[in-house]
């Protein structure tokens, strides 16, 4: 699958906020990396570390201070600069589906899934007249396995699977080859957790192309073929998930601390907080939680296509290892 | 010793969303109750942190039957028990900056002479920097905030700590920092624990014994 051309390619993206009294925030700084179709790029990192933002960035849903440099291109679209009529109308949707953080927040309270569906369905393909908009309205609540009995009831009937699945089917309607899943499992238990995640596995095996952001790392580990490590906007470490999960590990200090963190291995935290995005040091980032720390870091580590960092693990096989 | 003996408790009398459950945790111990979404653990979280009536059974705190409950539930049972929630942005006043937020339960029960320190102090164990005490919850994020929770449900030294899914919209790593925090505390003070989730490898190694919701349920 590395042959085909990438579903999305992500250049030297950067997001900044702009502040009252002239204060800018650094929410996402020069993040490079493709997706392909048939692949899962899951995106860990600690909340706050602008893995949303550049969800958002991708989605033209930015707010108005934002700015933002470098190139996303999906297809032959540069996201980052498309009008909002093109984003609206040909983007969201249709080219990329939103799985959203918390279904229950994104669907309609007043109105039932079916006639969610329904509209969804009429809004993005060509089906029309009412008894065809039904049937294609529960032909895409199957796709996502929602139980047909449940069509008629309103959102907040739902268990969060549920609605999950209900927002996962709005999300798959438009056939977009690329889906984008911001945190599809916060506040669902392991046996869901799990579930949400193998059915975003099937769809991803049904080649699509899918961008997972989540903090869960049990979850990224069930579903990614490659991890993307984010510390304070820059991505730090890429690498396969087997590698990353596997015998030979995380390369990166930050993303070694993380899984060690994990209560079915040590279990100690990195010690001290990330900086404010606002207030970044020059140098590496992660330096003053470091125990590698020295002098060479002072200076900004370059990304070389997997890991950012100046005193890294040695790197595992190389061959596996993709920008 | 905190007991839950036959507690039936909900929101509507006639589908009580916990049915005769009992529960006993030693002092100084930290039981884990594991179930899952929807299945009536906070509820009954909420009935030991004497949060909510329940419709029926009994609560008995260190041998003194709990009899009111919410605000008329006298201050020394109270402020025995320190509680944390699973969503930060909803248990946190956006008014108030972090170390009002921590220093409130010294406020409402008239000490306010030692907030200063005792803030400072806390805010030193959870890892909030100064600077950070200056703002308020929309300035910090989401792990920021729960530290500030943990912080609170300290600052009375509680005998007793439950602690609701506190863990479940954080990382990895501030995740292992707040149970350190935690299980410092009660090494230290050797208060007692219950710690309702549903991550099964969070709570077995966290707490001393882990039941399940079904066990707990079931008339023995």
């Amino acid at each position: 699958m590395t042959e085909r051309a990438p579903v999305l390619s992500v250049r030297g993206l950067s997001v900044r906020f702009l502040l009252p009294g002239g204060r800018r925030i650094a929410a996402v700084t020069d993040a490079h990396f493709d997706v392909a179709p048939g692949e899962c790029l899951v995106l860990i990192g600690e909340s706050g570390c602008g893995k949303s933002v550049l969800a958002s960035a991708l989605l033209g849903l930015l707010p108005a201070n934002a700015q933002t440099a470098g190139h996303a291109h999906l297809g032959d679209l540069e996201l980052l600069t498309a009008d909002e009529r093109v984003l609206a109308r040909t983007v969201r949707g249709r080219r990329i589906g939103l799985i959203p953080q918390s279904p229950a927040a994104h669907l309609t309270p007043v109105r039932t899934i079916r006639s969610q569906l329904a509209e969804t369905v009429a809004r993005l393909t060509g089906v029309r007249g009412r008894t065809a908009l039904r049937a294609a309205a529960e032909q895409a609540a199957e796709r996502a396995e929602f139980p047909p009995g449940h069509l008629d009831r309103y959102p907040h009937e739902l268990s969060g699977g549920l609605a999950q699945r209900a927002a996962t089917a709005l999300a798959l309607i438009g056939d977009a080859p690329l889906l984008l899943a911001d945190e599809p499992t916060t506040g669902l238990d392991r046996d869901l957790v799990d579930r949400t995640v193998d059915e975003l596995r099937r769809h991803v095996d049904a080649d699509r192309a899918l961008l997972m952001i989540t903090h869960d790392l049990a979850a990224a580990e069930r579903v990614a073929d490659r991890v993307a490590v984010m510390y304070a906007g820059r991505i730090v470490e890429l690498a396969a998930a087997s590698d990353f999960f596997g015998a030979s590990g995380p390369r990166h200090p930050y993303s070694q601390g993380l899984l060690q963190a994990l209560p079915d291995r040590s279990f100690t935290p990195i010690p001290g907080m990330p900086p404010e995005l606002g207030d970044l040091p020059e140098g590496c980032a992660f330096a003053a939680r470091c125990d590698r720390a020295t002098d060479a870091c002072t200076a900004l580590p370059p990304f070389t296509g997997s890991i950012a960092c100046h005193h890294p693990a040695p790197a595992p096989t190389p061959e596996n290892i993709r920008a | 010793m905190l007991e839950l003996r036959s507690v039936t408790a909900g929101y509507d009398r006639r589908a009580p969303a916990v049915r005769d459950v009992t529960l006993t945790v030693s002092s100084g111990e930290s039981v884990g109750l594991l179930g899952p979404s929807g299945c009536g653990k906070s509820t009954l979280a909420r009935v030991a942190a004497l949060l909510h009536r329940p419709d029926s059974g009994e609560v008995v705190l260190d041998g003194t039957p709990v009899r009111h409950w919410r605000h008329r539930a006298p201050r020394e049972l109270r402020t025995a028990v320190g509680v944390v929630f699973q969503q930060p942005r909803l248990s946190a006043d956006p008014r108030l900056r972090l170390a009002d937020l921590i220093a409130e339960p010294l406020r409402a029960t008239g000490r306010r002479a030692s907030a200063e320190d005792r803030v400072a102090e806390l805010a030193d164990t959870v890892g909030l920097t100064p600077d950070l005490l200056t703002r308020r919850p929309h300035e910090v994020s989401d792990g920021q905030l729960q530290r500030a929770c943990v912080a609170r449900a300290l600052v009375l030294r509680p005998r007793w700590l439950i602690c609701d899914e506190m863990t479940a919209m954080l990382d990895a790593s501030t995740t292992a920092a707040l149970v350190a925090v935690v299980e410092a505390y009660r090494t230290s003070t050797g208060a007692g624990l219950l710690a309702v989730a549903h991550d099964h490898t969070l709570l077995t190694r966290w707490c001393d014994r882990t039941v399940h919701w079904k066990t707990v349920t079931e008339p023995r």
